[in-house]
């Protein structure tokens, strides 16, 4: 093993370092320089996109510290395009000082993402998962003029640090188990043997972190406080990409790794291991995720609760186990994040155009912009399910995923809680839409009226949100009509 | 062809989305008619199979998960589609008056009718799910927008009901998927479904879809939903929405699970028949007459649900005329309620509108009236009495009891129709007996008139010629129907004697 094909086979990862880092410079030298390291960031990530697909097929370096298969180049891929639609809602935002920073973090979150994503093994897991984190709490915190912004970041710190040290000890113990980190090697040696309590701990507490990771109930404290207090872009990467990548890794060292300490979540034989501990989280997340969101008056808030639920479903998948279970989890958690970024670009676009982002702010939206109402209703119909939208395939595929598992419709109970979830869930993205759609206020036409000088400046500035905006909403409409696009590429990317 | 209904109707509704407001309505009136001359013309050209459910298309759409673009068309299908049309139309005409956010409110109506066709001809599982709930968010925004009394309530209301019945119906439809290996429908019917497993979701399944046909004990939506919703958004829950559930009930639950249905029929009965006197028996006591023609939707779809209720082939044709027939009656009887009565009066309180003398003011209201309330009571000659004669024949020979008691409900009614008819427009209050037939504009001038009330000054915009087309339309569909319900029968019988659950 030479350098010189590690490096190869890294190249994705160092081009995107490679880029942080020219960026950071762009941004120490001139400090009006947020166009140009916009162009840079972009450039950068569309030739690590690049990279990835001139990767070999198959690769394994270091005991499966770095692996490359078709699954992680896929989702290396994923990830490095939600960090790239993230990007506009960075520079559409005017009040961020210092946007070489900002972009620089942001680009090593991205590398944490792949670290992630690409690899086997637990040690290097840790490794990307506190590279992400350390980069989203400062993105978190990056408004320095809100003190909101101050306390999404050291929520997300103070949870999320506990939550590393969780991991970190879980891994200790499972090391101690196993006398090894790689996933598919703890995976033979576990097999066979009965799961002992100190195995219990160990997966419990790597779980424990993957939970908070994911935000799932209860774990899930810091989300409401971090998607409304940090900024948008950073809410919206948070949300997303740092979701996707969590549920790869997950799966990946629940069904490796953990493979023989499964148990089983069915309701006629449950059966201790992880599979009733992830379906208990799983159940707790879409109850309480989407009951407390019908009592949110904050749009941001909302979408952090029904996110918390979709948490939920979205562990399904993972529970059901199996090419079509892990399947349904990627898609599904590639077309939330997808469409969450888009919802978040509008509450930004919103947000910037009338000063906040309660529900109040949305009313008569549909006549004030009715591009943003429309996409709006596509993002918030699809998160509740609704055909032709992506979120209707995704659950569709999903639920049948998890009644097909485990035997005689073991997993019944878990999909009657998912549904039921979702049929509340309804309600509060339609109380949305009615306010945006039904609702006419006074108070929008004036605000207009104000505004209207000021115009051609915001709409200028707004250019690149409103953009991604359409490719978002255009991307959840057509995965929803033909998903078999990206379906058929997450199923053949799997083993 | 008659793929081409689903796909005109949806494009329809997307130009609709960028043409100026003036075009609008014509946009809309063009492409329901389309879709209807289409039905139409499949209808009376022999060259499609109807006695069994025969694809006209089929596409692969997500060959990893066995899905596919797959239509087909039989008799009850193609009865549907055809009344779909009809309702479409009369309800562009009879929202021809609506200027406010047009565009908005014909998207969503065509959207609504191309989604109720699509469900109408999907030989696929998830195509024909996928259908049935894209109908609910473009209800919800038609009568959260353009409804009238209490309209975020009731469109409230009836979207979550919606909603939690198609949550049901997605756990019926994967544990189908789950076990059956396929989402083909005709595949599916060859499947035989564990007892075990037909014991528990047909009922999940059935009650799914049956929240939508407006069944006892959860039909509370469809008052309040029909009562908020705009002219044309009831004449679409009354006319085609329901038949969805209906429809699905039939095409999906009942035969795919046979078994579960011969363990269930009785229960559903039951419901039906509790909802045929049930419904009557509150509309006798509605003060609104939209709340009185609301109610009488309830007991109508009792009707349809009586009759596959009794699983032989009289009873189950004689439900699929019912739905084409209280298609088109319950629109007819939304229109005048809405259009012809509200929207001029700006009224529907019983007692209100019992003073103005409708039936000199808006005379060719009130002969609409009574031909859609002589319909609606089952006078022969009209399209109700030849549905239901037919499903009370079904019946007799399954449940005796539930004819008796059905009759009870039937002349109830006949009581709350009556009753809404003479309210409304022929309860001549003293002394306005002698006012004198014919024009209004004279009728408000002339100031002999002492009993002329403050009611009676009111100028009433007489009937336009749209309004008047659309109820020709729809009257003469009931009579056509009514004097030769063989032309429908005969499509529809051989395809419900194709179905399973009757072996």
């Amino acid at each position: 093993m030479s350098y010189l094909e590690l490096l190869k086979l890294a190249a994705p990862e160092t081009i995107v370092v490679v880029t942080a880092l020219a960026v950071l410079t762009i941004g120490l030298t001139s400090t009006k320089a947020k166009g140009l390291c916009s162009v840079v960031a972009v450039l950068g990530i569309a030739v690590a996109i690049g990279a990835v697909l001139m990767l070999p097929p198959h690769a394994n370096l270091f005991g499966g510290m770095l692996v490359i298969s078709p699954l992680n180049s896929l989702f290396k891929i994923i990830c490095l395009i939600l960090a790239l639609v993230t990007l506009p809602l960075f520079s559409s935002e005017r009040s961020l000082p210092n946007p070489g920073e900002f972009l620089a973090m942001l680009l090593l979150g991205a590398v944490g993402l792949m670290l992630l994503v690409g690899s086997e093994e637990l040690l290097m897991i840790f490794i990307g998962l506190e590279l992400l984190g350390l980069s989203l709490y400062v993105l978190a915190a990056f408004d320095k003029s809100d003190i909101r912004s101050a306390e999404a970041g050291l929520k997300y710190f103070l949870f999320g640090s506990t939550a590393s040290a969780f991991t970190l000890f879980g891994i200790s113990f499972i090391y101690g188990m196993a006398g090894t980190t790689a996933l598919a090697a703890i995976g033979q040696k576990l097999a066979g043997a009965p799961v002992q309590p100190l195995l219990a701990v160990g997966i419990v507490m790597t779980l424990v972190g993957f939970a908070f990771k994911i935000a799932a109930a209860p774990f899930h404290l810091w989300a409401p406080d971090a998607y409304q207090g940090a900024p948008i872009a950073s809410a919206a990467f948070i949300a997303s990409a740092s979701k996707v990548a969590s549920f790869v890794v997950l799966g990946k060292i629940v069904l490796v790794g953990f493979a023989p300490a499964r148990g089983s979540a069915d309701w006629h034989a449950m059966l201790a291991g992880w599979s009733p501990v992830l379906a208990a989280l799983a159940a707790l997340s879409i109850l309480l995720g989407n009951f407390v969101a019908l009592a949110q008056t904050n749009v941001r808030r909302l979408l952090a609760y029904s996110a918390v639920a979709h948490g939920g479903y979205t562990l399904l998948g993972i529970i059901a186990g199996g090419r079509d279970g892990f399947s349904a989890t990627l898609f599904y958690t590639s077309i939330y994040a997808i469409t969450l970024i888009g919802a978040f670009a509008i509450v930004g676009v919103v947000r910037r155009e009338s000063g906040d982002d309660d529900l109040q702010n949305f009313v008569g939206l549909a006549a004030r912009s009715p591009f943003l109402a429309g996409s709006m209703s596509i993002f918030l119909l699809s998160l509740a399910g609704l055909p032709p939208l992506a979120g209707f395939f995704g659950k569709f595929y999903l639920f049948s995923a998890a009644l097909r598992a485990g035997g005689n419709h073991g997993l019944l109970w878990l999909v009657t809680v998912a549904l039921f979830g979702s049929f509340v869930s309804l309600y509060y993205y339609l109380i949305v839409l009615k306010v945006i759609f039904v609702g006419e206020s006074s108070a929008s036409t004036a605000q207009r009226g104000q505004s209207g000088s000021g115009l051609n400046n915001s709409t200028a500035r707004e250019l690149p949100s409103r953009a991604t905006i359409a490719v978002l909403a255009a991307a959840v409409l057509f995965l929803g009509i033909m998903p078999q696009t990206l379906a058929a590429r997450i199923i053949a990317s799997l083993p | 062809m008659i793929a081409w209904t689903i796909y005109i109707t949806f494009a329809g509704a997307i130009v609709l989305l960028v043409v100026p407001r003036g075009f609008v309505r014509w946009i809309a009136l063009v492409t329901a008619t389309a879709g209807f001359a289409i039905s139409l013309v499949t209808f009376f050209c022999d060259d499609v199979d109807l006695a069994h459910f025969t694809t006209v298309m089929r596409v692969p759409w997500v060959p990893a998960l066995g899905m596919n673009y797959h239509l087909a068309v039989d008799g009850i299908s193609l009865t549907l589609v055809l009344v779909t049309g009809l309702v479409a139309i009369s309800s562009v005409l009879f929202s021809w008056d609506v200027t406010d956010r047009a565009n908005e409110f014909f998207f969503w109506l065509l959207l609504v009718v191309g989604g109720s066709y699509g469900v109408f001809l999907s030989a696929d599982l998830f195509l024909l799910f996928l259908f049935y709930e894209l109908v609910i968010v473009p209800k919800y925004f038609l009568i959260a927008i353009f409804g009238s009394t209490n309209k975020e309530y009731g469109a409230m209301k009836l979207t979550l009901y919606s909603f939690f019945g198609g949550a049901l119906v997605f756990l019926g439809i994967i544990a189908i998927y789950v076990n059956g290996g396929s989402l083909d429908l005709n595949q599916l019917a060859q499947f035989q479904f564990a007892p075990q497993l037909q014991s528990w979701a047909f009922p999940v399944l059935f009650l799914g879809f049956a929240v939508l046909a407006g069944i006892w004990p959860l039909h509370t939506w469809a008052p309040t939903g029909h009562v908020a919703a705009p002219t044309a958004g009831s004449m679409l829950l009354a006319g085609i929405v329901m038949k969805l559930g209906a429809y699905a009930a039939l095409r999906v639950a009942m035969n795919l699970f046979p078994q579960g249905f011969q363990m269930w029929r009785t229960w559903i009965a039951v419901l039906a028949v509790v909802g045929i006197v049930y419904a009557a028996a509150v509309a006798l006591r509605q003060r609104d007459l939209k709340f009185v023609i609301g109610y009488s939707s309830v007991s109508h779809m009792g009707f349809v649900l009586l009759g596959f209720a009794t699983a032989n082939v009289f009873g189950v044709s004689g439900s699929v005329l019912q739905m084409f027939s209280h298609g088109v009656i319950g629109a007819l009887l939304f229109a005048v309620a809405g259009r012809m009565i509200y929207r001029r009066t700006h009224t529907r309180e019983l007692d209100a509108l019992s003073g103005m003398n409708l039936a000199r003011t808006l005379p060719f209201a009130a002969f609409t009236f009574v031909i859609a309330s002589a319909a609606s009571m089952g006078i022969p000659g009209f399209s109700g009495f030849a549905a239901e004669i037919t499903i009370l024949i079904g019946a007799w020979k399954s449940y005796p009891l539930a004819v008796w008691i059905t009759g009870v409900g039937m002349v109830l009614v006949a009581a709350f129709t009556l009753r809404a008819l003479k309210r409304s427009f022929f309860d001549v209050d003293l002394g306005g007996s002698a006012a004198p037939s014919g024009d209004v504009k004279q009728m408000s001038a002339s100031p002999t008139q002492l009993s002329s009330s403050a009611e009676r000054s009111i100028h009433l915009e007489p009937i336009t010629i749209p309004e008047k087309l659309g109820a020709s339309l729809l009257m003469f569909a009931t009579l056509a129907v009514g004097l030769y319900p063989k032309l429908l029968l005969d499509r529809i019988q051989p395809a419900v004697e194709a179905m399973r659950f009757l072996k």
